[in-house]
């Protein structure tokens, strides 16, 4: 199985041919250098002044309270499902490395409001599940098709879909 | 949308701090806005360094080198940033596989000859001169129905050389200054005109150039022309397409319009070196035609010409991820 990102489990929710065009290294979204936290952990070691990490251009998580709390900032919560379950993945990947995290914090300053989010024994079921749908996106042969959703006119996508 | 920059002056171009200038030998010197800028052309004699190159290279910016006559020496393309393993593949297969290979090089060729078919419709009966290009216009249909049918690359060329062979003769005719211009000639250019073909089809093939490191196609992998050793060979096949709007339409819009003339030409050279004032104009006009726009059918926006031409490698790559057939740009306006 292919190693998911926490890119690609975010694409899950936004838009399925998004993730198989990404898995295929079709990237159209420039400037966003990766940093995936697996790889950022076995590199550093926790290191302290890593505590920032920008996972991608949507994602920017913070670690407070010693590698216990992961904290994200939105700016809306357009796409809060989406959102939610990438936090959740990054607590269940951190939790595999044996960081055991106890809670994560969606953070919408603009609106004044906080979410807690909380990795439950259900979540990891699901999250296994997720993986196991998105090796199958990546697995097929072509794109799922366009989803011709309102998303589609703004996504770095746009103009590979529809033309 | 990132700037081009053409430079003909001597002198020196050098990376200070995360700038780039250019220096005139009489001390002037110019901002290349490095962030903006996606290619720079090189008509001068400039100095540079590697610390240059590795900024550029950097900031992928693509260089363009040609010598002092005008013609074109090569580019300096930064390190891939965009590489899709998986489409690498699926172009090699696509290059391997006959029957994969002709059907897109058959495509190219067809879309190419419906734009050189659409050039001569455009200037049928126009220009004052009230030519005829009819009876060439239906040969080259003619000969584009019997392309389909071709079976293997070199017959497909053959057509195509036949194709262009019928075109170029009617130049005389679309063209109002008196120039001889019956046949190409490449190597060297033996009049005004194969001169003009020779720099411009250079630059329709930087363009594609830089439009194809925009995607992860590979430029080496082709299908009409021998994957290159010695060229990007994927550029030739792309530039086929666009050579008759972008590059074609302006050197009859040029002559016809008295922007170049004999004097735009090194007289004693034999018509074989553009002047430098000859190159600007040139280059001051290829570069409104990349921004010239239309409105998109697929896509419902306005797109540039020079934008055309990444549309077609999106539409290449779809087709040989197998995802939908590839069909070529062709003039629909
Ligand atoms: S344009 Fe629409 S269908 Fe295509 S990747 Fe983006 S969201 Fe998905």
């Amino acid at each position: 199985m292919k190693n998911v990102t926490g890119v690609i489990f975010y694409y899950y929710f936004i838009c399925k041919r998004k993730l198989w065009y990404f898995s295929k290294d079709l990237n159209m979204e420039k400037g966003n250098e990766l940093v995936e936290i697996g790889k950022l952990i076995d590199e550093n070691s926790y290191k302290r002044e890593k505590k920032n990490i920008l996972i991608d251009e949507n994602i920017n998580i913070d670690f407070i309270k010693d590698w216990k709390v992961i904290h994200e900032v939105k700016k809306s919560r357009k796409i809060e499902d989406a959102a939610i379950w990438q936090l959740k993945y990054y607590m269940y990947l951190l939790k595999e490395k044996g960081v055991d995290i106890e809670k994560g914090i969606l953070d919408y300053p603009l609106l004044r409001r906080r979410n807690e989010i909380y990795l439950t024994e259900d979540d990891k079921y699901t999250i296994n599940n997720i993986i196991e749908k998105i090796d199958k996106i990546q697995n097929l042969h072509v794109p799922p098709a366009v989803i011709d959703a309102p998303i589609c006119k703004k996504c770095a996508y746009y103009e590979l879909c529809y033309i | 949308m990132g700037e081009t920059f053409y430079i003909f002056n001597n002198g020196r171009l050098k990376r200070k701090d995360n700038n780039i200038i250019v220096t005139t030998p009489d001390g002037r010197s110019k901002n290349l806005k490095s962030e903006v800028t996606d290619e720079i052309y090189i008509f001068g004699e400039l100095d540079m360094n590697t610390k240059l190159l590795n900024f550029t290279s950097q900031q992928n910016i693509i260089i363009h080198l040609f010598n002092y006559y005008g013609f074109y020496s090569g580019s300096f393309y930064p390190r891939e940033t965009k590489i899709s393993g998986y489409l690498l593949v699926n172009q090699v297969k696509h290059y391997e596989n006959l029957d994969l290979r002709i059907e897109l090089a058959k495509e190219f060729l067809l879309s190419a000859s419906h734009n050189i078919y659409r050039n001569l419709r455009y200037y049928n009966g126009r220009n004052g001169k009230n030519v005829d290009l009819e009876k060439s216009m239906k040969e080259i249909q003619s000969l584009r129905n019997k392309m389909k049918d071709a079976e293997d690359i070199n017959q497909l060329m053959g057509i195509e050389g036949n194709i262009r062979k019928i075109y170029y003769s009617r130049w005389n005719d679309i063209v109002n200054q008196d120039i001889n211009f019956n046949k190409r000639v490449k190597r060297p250019p033996d009049n005004m005109i194969n001169s003009l073909i020779s720099f411009i089809n250079s630059l329709v093939y930087t363009t594609v150039l830089s439009e194809i490191y925009k995607t992860q196609l590979n430029p080496t992998i082709s299908y009409i022309h021998q994957p290159g050793t010695k060229r990007f060979s994927l550029c030739l096949d792309i530039a086929e397409i666009f050579k008759p709007l972008i590059g074609e339409r302006m050197i009859f819009s040029l002559l016809n319009k008295n922007q170049i003339t004999e004097d735009d030409f090194e007289i004693n050279s034999n018509y074989l070196y553009l002047k430098e004032t000859g190159k600007k104009k040139i280059l001051m006009e290829y570069d409104k035609r990349l921004m010239r726009t239309i409105k998109h059918k697929d896509l419902n926006r306005t797109v540039s010409y020079r934008h055309l031409i990444r549309l077609e490698c999106y539409k290449i790559i779809k087709h040989i991820s197998e995802e939908k057939r590839y069909e070529g740009f062709k003039i629909w306006w």
